[in-house]
């Protein structure tokens, strides 16, 4: 994807994509780390399956979202069949949109009182 | 483990050697981490799921980003991609129009339950030429009381009627039948109920059944017409349901079904044949026994009563084969040509998407370079081959929905079958099969043949481009294969193109020019006697005759080439009728002034007059071939004939007509004077067409014929108004429809097969512009390389030339019935179909050629 392409052009995100986007945000991680952290960050809610992931880590790699990094952490633990894979600024920016797409519906959600107002 | 990485398989090959390795892992790490079955068997589901739903996903993906490579290369050669497109579009559309239409006439079952059970009963009277007689009433009853073999019979002839009851009066074609025909059938109403054996009964109401057709135009769909009644002919009769929209029996024109019950005068007469007989065959009885049995019933019929029946035959025909050898021939033709187009079609297609896959060899090699496996190279491929053929497709649909009903005058009007096959989903799938068909297969082998290519020697500047030498072989056969089918379809239409040519200059024995008919049917028993109905006739003639732009007008019982029967038996100079030697002639009822309104020549003789009279002694003019055959080199005039009533006088002779149409042998003709007929006899005879000779145009005319026709008598009405020309052009339609269909086959297929030539020869000449250079550096002339090139174009022409006129001479000798007597050899329409492809032969290498001369030497071989 040529990065002239406009974040809100991706938006609203697939919720494995947007997972995925949270997941590689504050570091670098291969696939089954990617599983892992989604699955502990949402309390075991979401289980990313393998197909689910490599097909969405492809396409995000199509649309520039995140690249295949070389460098690998922690060179000890590391096993060679893994890739990791780190967010673009770009990615950083759907995620970003797609976040705050998201506010914005929580908002109107509490604006319409189906959410009740914290205290 | 080895389950999981079998599922794997389920994903796209590219993303399978990308991913797969890692999620194999990963599931092998989960499933070492899982505790308890329970937990395994959550996460077997758990990856289940997740395969099942993510590789159709993948696959998707990469089928989006194919195709839009695909369109986005295809724009780039707008040139290629609107040919292929055309031609797929051309294969299909013709494809599905001759499979739709051979198989809406041949192949389609009728739609009736078990309609292969089905069978037409006629009299076999092959000892005077008719091989498929009607029957007489009382041969009906007797073959239906004493058969075994059919479940129900009934009978049927057409009627004709006019029906008061239903606002303005109405001429309506219909059916007279026995009451077994909905059971013979198997058909219910669609609304009330259908006829039955119990509506036979004398003295019951007379009943009839409405088609949908006339249910919705005439009663304005009104549920409530179940027990009404109109008048038939005066007859009142009650109707008692409605068919369903789709039911067509005997044929599509039939618009009621009325009960026919037999007089004592019908049962008297064995003679009078005019019953069609149906029948269900039972269940258990193959057609071979029902023919039989009914030739033995028919046999002790014939020696019950030899005057009426000797040698008189059994005819059990399947209701399926009620279609004339002609009828299927032309289909037969039109399926050919359609399959020889759609061949065309394909190889022409297989060449343009060859020659586009080498073209791109080094784009190819390219990306085999840069990684993509060459899984993903065939992928790619075919799925811009696929959007080709599918946009071909899509346009050749269009071109058969569209096509369709121009096709339609092939089908022939004996079928209970709609006029048009409607492009229903099986037909749509056809097409959608044959696209994907052509398209997978046209798309793999150029895909496949180059991906296998497409490695580093790609690359290299120069090398001759790959696989060539077999591929050009492979498309020079295809070239071959074209023209042969081009000379093919242009013979066949160049031959049927003659015979319409020698059917429409067969002379029908009168003048159409400025000839309109109209259609006034006179209701019965209201003009039941003949000086009633003469007392209609001359006010209607006087009437007519005083209008401005008239010049001459007539009546007459029926119109040449509209109702091609009417052939009865006739004796001459009180012979008695012997058996071996039955003639027949073709009988007509008509006013006097007939043959001058048609310019029939009067040859001898007068023609009938005003004074011919009841009460005056019998008259007839006879055609020209009758006096051949009965009266050879004697005086006509003053003779005796016999014919529905004795002791008949020829006064004239006038020249022959083409009762039976332009193409058929028409039995010689009879014509009496309508004022003769005796009161109550061949009423429905009596003459009902006028004919009109006039300046006047049908506008003009029409209104003031229809005003007049209601102040002589409100009752009476007035159709089929058409001129007699469209009546003589009608007897060609499907001949004319024909030999266009084939004749735009033919000319597409000759224009392939040149466009085909032409990409040959220009893709070789540019594969081959190095030695094309060397040869000129080392002395040769641009004379030899034309030379060089056309003759390997005019080589594969001449190949196909020879291999095609072979073919041709084989198919016009199959379709030889069709062609009217042109001599299906003809040398002239070979010469002619020759000509044209060695033309388009010509062309299509010229231009190759001439580039071929402009190579230049010094660059071709330095570009090594």
């Amino acid at each position: 994807m040529p990065p002239t392409t406009a974040p809100e052009s991706l938006i609203p995100l697939p919720p494995a994509v947007f997972h995925i986007l949270l997941s590689l945000a504050d570091e670098d991680r291969h696939g089954y780390a990617i599983i892992q952290d989604v699955t502990a960050r949402t309390g075991g809610d979401v289980r990313l399956g393998a197909g689910t992931l490599y097909r969405s880590i492809q396409r995000m790699l199509e649309q520039d979202l995140i690249v295949e990094t070389g460098s690998r952490p922690e060179p000890e633990a590391d096993d060679e069949r893994r890739r990791y894979y780190r967010i673009t600024a770009f990615g950083r920016k759907v995620a970003g949109a797609e976040a705050e797409r998201l506010a914005g519906l929580v908002q109107l959600a509490r604006a319409s009182g189906v959410i009740p107002r914290k205290a | 483990m080895s389950w999981y990485r079998a599922l794997l398989r389920l994903y796209p090959l590219s993303f399978r050697a990308e991913y797969g390795g890692e999620m194999a892992a990963i599931f092998a790490s989960r499933l070492a981490n899982a505790r308890g079955l329970r937990e395994r068997v959550a996460l077997w589901a758990e990856a289940l799921v997740d395969i099942l739903s993510s590789a159709p996903a993948a696959h998707w993906d990469l089928l989006r980003q194919d195709l839009r490579i695909a369109v986005r290369s295809l724009r780039r050669s707008p040139g290629f991609t609107l040919a292929a497109v055309l031609v797929a579009a051309l294969g299909v559309g013709a494809t599905t129009i001759a499979v739709g239409l051979t198989d809406h006439v041949l192949v389609r079952p009728l739609p009736f339950p078990q309609a292969e059970r089905l069978v037409k009963l006629y009299q076999d009277q092959s000892f005077r030429g008719y091989s498929r007689m009607e029957l007489s009433p009382s041969n009906f009853l007797d073959w239906k009381r004493e058969s075994r073999s059919f479940e129900r019979v009934a009978a049927f002839t057409s009627a004709s009627v006019n029906m008061i009851g239903a606002g303005q009066p109405l001429r309506l074609d219909g059916i007279a039948t026995t009451g077994e025909l909905f059971g013979v059938l198997g058909i219910p109403a669609a609304l009330g109920r259908t006829m039955t054996s119990i509506d036979d009964a004398e003295g019951s109401p007379r009943v009839m059944v409405l088609s949908h057709r006339l249910w919705s135009t005439a009663f304005g769909a009104n549920p409530d017409v179940i027990g009404q009644s109109v008048r038939l002919n005066d007859e009142p009769h009650l109707i008692v349901g409605v068919m369903p929209p789709h039911f067509n029996f005997p044929s599509r024109e039939a618009s009621f079904w009325a009960i026919r019950r037999f007089t004592a005068a019908d049962l008297e007469d064995r003679g009078n044949w005019f019953l069609h007989g149906v029948a269900r065959l039972k269940d258990d009885v193959t057609l071979a026994q029902a023919r039989a049995e009914s030739s033995a019933i028919l046999a002790r019929l014939a020696e019950a009563y030899p005057d009426t029946n000797a040698r008189n035959g059994a005819a059990v025909v399947r209701l399926r084969d009620e279609v004339t050898r002609q009828s299927r021939l032309m289909l037969w033709a039109l399926a050919g040509a359609a399959v020889c187009m759609f061949l065309i079609a394909c190889t022409n297609l297989a060449g343009l998407l060859l020659s586009r896959a080498l073209q791109r060899h080094r784009e190819l090699s390219v990306r085999a370079a840069l990684g993509a496996g060459r899984e993903r190279l065939v992928r790619q491929m075919l799925t811009e081959n696929l959007v080709l053929a599918g946009m071909g497709g899509v346009a050749g649909a269009l071109c058969a929905v569209m096509g369709m009903p121009l096709v339609a005058l092939l089908v022939p009007t004996t079928l209970p079958i709609p006029d048009a096959p409607s492009v229903d989903v099986r037909l749509l799938s056809l097409s959608l099969l044959v696209t994907v068909a052509s398209g997978l297969f046209f798309g793999v082998v150029p895909a496949l043949k180059l991906a296998g290519s497409a490695s580093v020697q790609g690359l290299k500047e120069g090398g001759r481009t790959g696989a060539s030498r077999s591929t050009e072989r492979l498309r020079s056969l295809l070239v071959i294969g074209e023209v042969t089918a081009s000379i093919v379809l242009l013979v066949l239409a160049g031959l049927l193109l003659q015979a319409l040519w020698r059917v429409q200059n067969v002379a029908p024995g009168f003048d159409a020019t400025g000839v309109l008919t109209l259609r006034t049917s006179l209701p019965v028993p209201k003009y039941d006697q003949t000086a009633r109905r003469q007392q209609f006739y001359q006010r209607v003639l006087a009437e007519v005759r005083a209008m401005p732009g008239v010049h001459q007008a007539a009546y007459i019982s029926y119109l040449p080439m509209v109702m091609r029967g009417g052939i009865w038996p006739v004796t001459v100079d009180g012979r008695p009728e012997d058996s071996d030697n039955t003639h027949t002639a073709s009988m007509r009822l008509v006013t006097p002034g007939f043959f001058e309104t048609l310019q029939i020549p009067l040859l001898n003789g007068r023609d009938v007059r005003d004074s011919d009279v009841l009460t005056t002694p019998l008259v007839a003019v006879v055609s020209q071939s009758f006096v051949d055959r009965h009266w050879p080199g004697q005086e006509p005039l003053g003779r005796q004939l016999s014919l529905a009533r004795g002791d008949i006088t020829v006064v004239g002779v006038v020249g022959d007509v083409k009762v039976r149409g332009l193409e058929r042998e028409s039995e010689p003709q009879v014509y009496l004077a309508s004022a003769q007929v005796p009161d109550g006899s061949l009423v429905f005879y009596a003459p009902k067409d006028l004919v009109i000779k006039t300046d006047a145009t049908e506008e003009a005319l029409v209104p003031t014929i229809r005003a007049a026709l209601a102040r002589i008598d409100p009752e009476v009405p007035v159709s089929d108004v058409r001129s007699l020309h469209a009546i003589v052009e009608a007897d060609t339609a499907a001949r004319v429809v024909q030999v266009r269909v084939l004749g735009a086959f033919a000319v597409m297929a000759a224009l392939l097969a040149g466009v085909g030539l032409h990409g040959l020869l220009a893709f070789s000449v540019s594969a081959r512009a190095r030695e094309i250079g060397v040869r000129l550096a080392l002395g040769a002339t641009r004379a030899n390389i034309l030379r060089l090139v056309l003759a390997r174009g005019l080589m594969l022409a001449a190949i196909g030339t020879v291999a095609g006129t072979i073919c041709a001479a084989w198919a016009a000798q199959a379709l030889q019935s069709l062609l009217f007597g042109v001599n299906p050899g003809d040398s002239q329409v070979f010469a002619a179909a020759v000509a044209v492809c060695v033309m388009m032969a010509l062309v299509g290498s010229l231009l190759p050629a001439i580039r071929a001369t402009r190579v230049d030497p010094l660059q071709a071989i330095r570009a090594d």
